[in-house]
């Protein structure tokens, strides 16, 4: 499905930001993604329109970053680390209870289309190791137990916005650094939510 | 052993809200700016980063003061901040971008100032989704203060700031790896020449690529003085730095110190020792690209100089720690599988060396290892880094391919044993 007048006035503004066109191609792949929940061919032809470049020179774009999904993704992708920090603190336990709860092997998403499960490359949370990104939103200082539990909380509560904080606070544990701070604000995708692409959403109290 | 607080101050002193404008400003915030603009001579700005001697915090060390000077003439030039921040173990940009944005915006502006650049943008990897909303948070505030826009605080000044979110892709920490990625193209590097950023940078005009953590000392050494930064620290590593301690110790976390001290003191005060009151087998003293020094080199100093004439590098700062239990042939493999997922994959000896390497490793770790696997091992590493030298001489564009060499001469040269403990003793038949 071709791009409704909404998403289209979004990525116009998005173009504006930048000097050249191009350099809006990041920002309006991550609205594809948000679209349909992975890079679809129709969107790679709307964003060749968009910005001037042959579809091919999209796809060789979206097909290098490993945050643009070619496949569709669940409501909630699940991504845990695995990188050093993360290997000597025992990540290999949150990916195995990821793994027992969703059933899914590394990329795969449900038939339910609930969650995407990935093992991932560093997300820069060494200090709370191991930890898990939902939606982009970081929690760390993980449990086998905590996991699992989180993931029945998102299972069965169905959150509509994902905010770090609040998964911190509930299932997570050691972190990087202190969070004094409370934010409100985190991501409905899965896409980073962020207020240039418009993606960034902000939960009721 | 204390910590000496210059950036990280101000998020100290206001936990709950030092991200906010109001909070900024009311404690000497955007004063930096005021003065150079009062002063309105760009050399005076350029002189006192030379004189505070501050070396790039983002890996490679480079003089900043050297590298501004080096910007070439042109209409349009460009300054693109470098928070692609995802070196394994490294996580100091990321307290500086999420709890002192202004900070950042304060020495981004006071940078194009000095270079006479118009147009900013803060490149923040796609991982850091809360860091990069605080970040534009604070851009549109700076904005409605006065601070960014035409006609700065009323002077001449006028100067753009977009922030903008990568996808995932480690190389984009390359300076010019992440010049293409901006342009909206894959984040592969450039060669070096004809594309060194400060002649041939973001849209082939001259650019300044810094990092985060460098950017953001800025308004201390202008309110203090370059010369009261280069006070701090030791000779060729002037002034303080930001630390992040991870792996087996009690209290991880970012520590900022000024350099000179050793690394088993840095543990011991503000890791709080190893868990359970284990020994250090091996830690990495600047990130997964660097090679690893032993339990037994505790004493060596946090400094760039003694760090690289012990044959590894300071890099970007991130001290992981692996204590006695640790098996170091996992260890390796993790940091092999990490950079051979990320080669961007331009080069044939990284490309294919580094996937190479992860499936020997692999092999050997399953415990169908080969004697052979060996010399097929530093086979591989001498032809992506030849001599396996220190510092790496490479056959590929970036540094990329010769990082993943480093946990394997690590093992080869201090823990041997622990690779062949895990070979089989009996060679099997051939069937």
């Amino acid at each position: 499905m071709s791009w409704d007048n909404e998403l289209l006035e979004r990525a116009h503004k998005i173009i504006e930001l930048y000097p050249q066109k191009r350099s809006a191609l990041g920002p309006l792949l991550y609205l594809a993604q948000e679209k349909d929940g992975f890079i679809s061919d129709d969107s790679i032809v709307e964003i060749s329109n968009l910005v001037d470049i042959t579809e091919v020179q999209v796809k060789s774009v979206s097909s290098f970053y490993s945050m643009y999904k070619e496949e569709q993704t669940g409501t909630y992708l699940l991504s845990v680390c695995k990188s050093i920090s993360c290997e000597i603190n025992d990540s290999r336990s949150v990916i195995n209870s990821v793994k027992e709860f969703t059933g899914l092997e590394n990329y795969e998403t449900d038939q339910d289309k609930l969650f995407t499960f990935e093992e991932v490359e560093c997300i820069g949370a060494c200090g709370g190791a191991p930890a898990i990104q939902v939606n982009y939103e970081t929690v760390e200082g993980l449990t086998p137990e905590k996991t699992i539990e989180m993931c029945e909380w998102l299972k069965n509560d169905k959150p509509e916005i994902i905010v770090a904080d609040q998964l911190q606070n509930k299932f997570g544990g050691t972190q990087s650094f202190d969070w004094a701070i409370e934010d409100n604000t985190g991501s409905a995708y899965t896409v980073p939510g962020f207020q240039n692409i418009g993606t960034a959403k902000e939960k009721d109290n | 052993m204390k910590e000496t607080l210059l950036l990280t101050k101000h998020m100290r002193d206001f936990p709950e809200n030092s991200h906010k404008i109001e909070v900024y400003e009311k404690n000497n915030g955007y004063s930096a700016l005021k003065k150079v603009l009062k002063e309105d001579n760009p050399e005076n700005v350029i002189n006192e980063i030379k004189d505070s001697n501050i070396r790039g915090r983002g890996g490679a060390g480079f003089p900043t003061g050297v590298k501004w000077g080096f910007l070439a003439e042109d209409e349009d030039r460009y300054l693109v901040i470098n928070g692609d921040e995802s070196e394994p173990g490294t996580f100091k940009d990321r307290i500086l971008l999420e709890r002192d944005p202004h900070q950042l915006i304060e020495g981004v502006i006071i940078t194009c100032f000095a270079s006479n650049i118009k147009k900013a943008f803060i490149y923040i990897r796609g991982e850091y989704a809360k860091p990069a909303r605080r970040v534009q948070e604070a851009v549109e505030q700076a904005y409605e203060k006065g601070y960014l826009g035409d006609n700065i605080l009323g002077t001449n000044l006028s100067l753009d700031i977009v922030v903008h979110l990568g996808a995932g892709a480690y190389i984009c920490g390359e300076e010019t790896a992440l010049l293409n990625s901006l342009e909206g193209k894959r984040g592969e590097p450039r060669l070096k020449p004809p594309y060194f950023p400060a002649v041939m940078g973001l849209y082939n005009k001259p650019t300044l690529v810094n990092n985060v953590e460098t950017i953001s000392s800025v308004p201390w050494i202008i309110n203090n003085s370059g010369k009261e930064y280069a006070k701090l620290g030791v000779e060729g590593s002037t002034g303080t730095r930001i630390f992040s301690l991870s792996g087996h110790v009690r209290t991880p976390g970012n520590f900022e110190i000024e350099m000179g001290k050793s690394f088993g003191e840095f543990i011991d005060t503000f890791g709080n020792g190893i868990k359970d009151d284990k020994k250090v087998k091996a830690y990495i003293p600047g990130g997964a690209s660097a090679p690893w020094f032993t339990g037994d080199q505790l004493d060596i100093k946090m400094t760039i100089d003694d760090v690289a004439d012990a044959g590894s590098m300071l890099g970007s700062g991130a001290v992981v720690v692996m204590d006695e239990d640790t098996n170091l042939v996992y260890a390796a493999k993790s940091i092999v599988s990490f950079f051979a997922h990320e080669s961007c994959g331009q080069c044939t000896p990284c490309r294919e060396g580094t996937t190479w390497l992860e499936m020997i490793l692999e092999r050997i770790a399953s415990g169908r290892g080969r004697l052979s696997d060996i010399s097929l091992l530093v086979d591989v590493c001498d032809n992506i880094s030849p001599g396996l030298s220190w510092p790496p001489k490479m056959t590929t564009i970036c540094p990329l391919g010769p990082s993943a060499v480093s946990p394997i001469t690590s093992l080869l040269d201090n823990f041997s044993d622990e690779l062949m403990k895990m070979l089989p003793t009996k060679i099997p038949i051939a069937q």
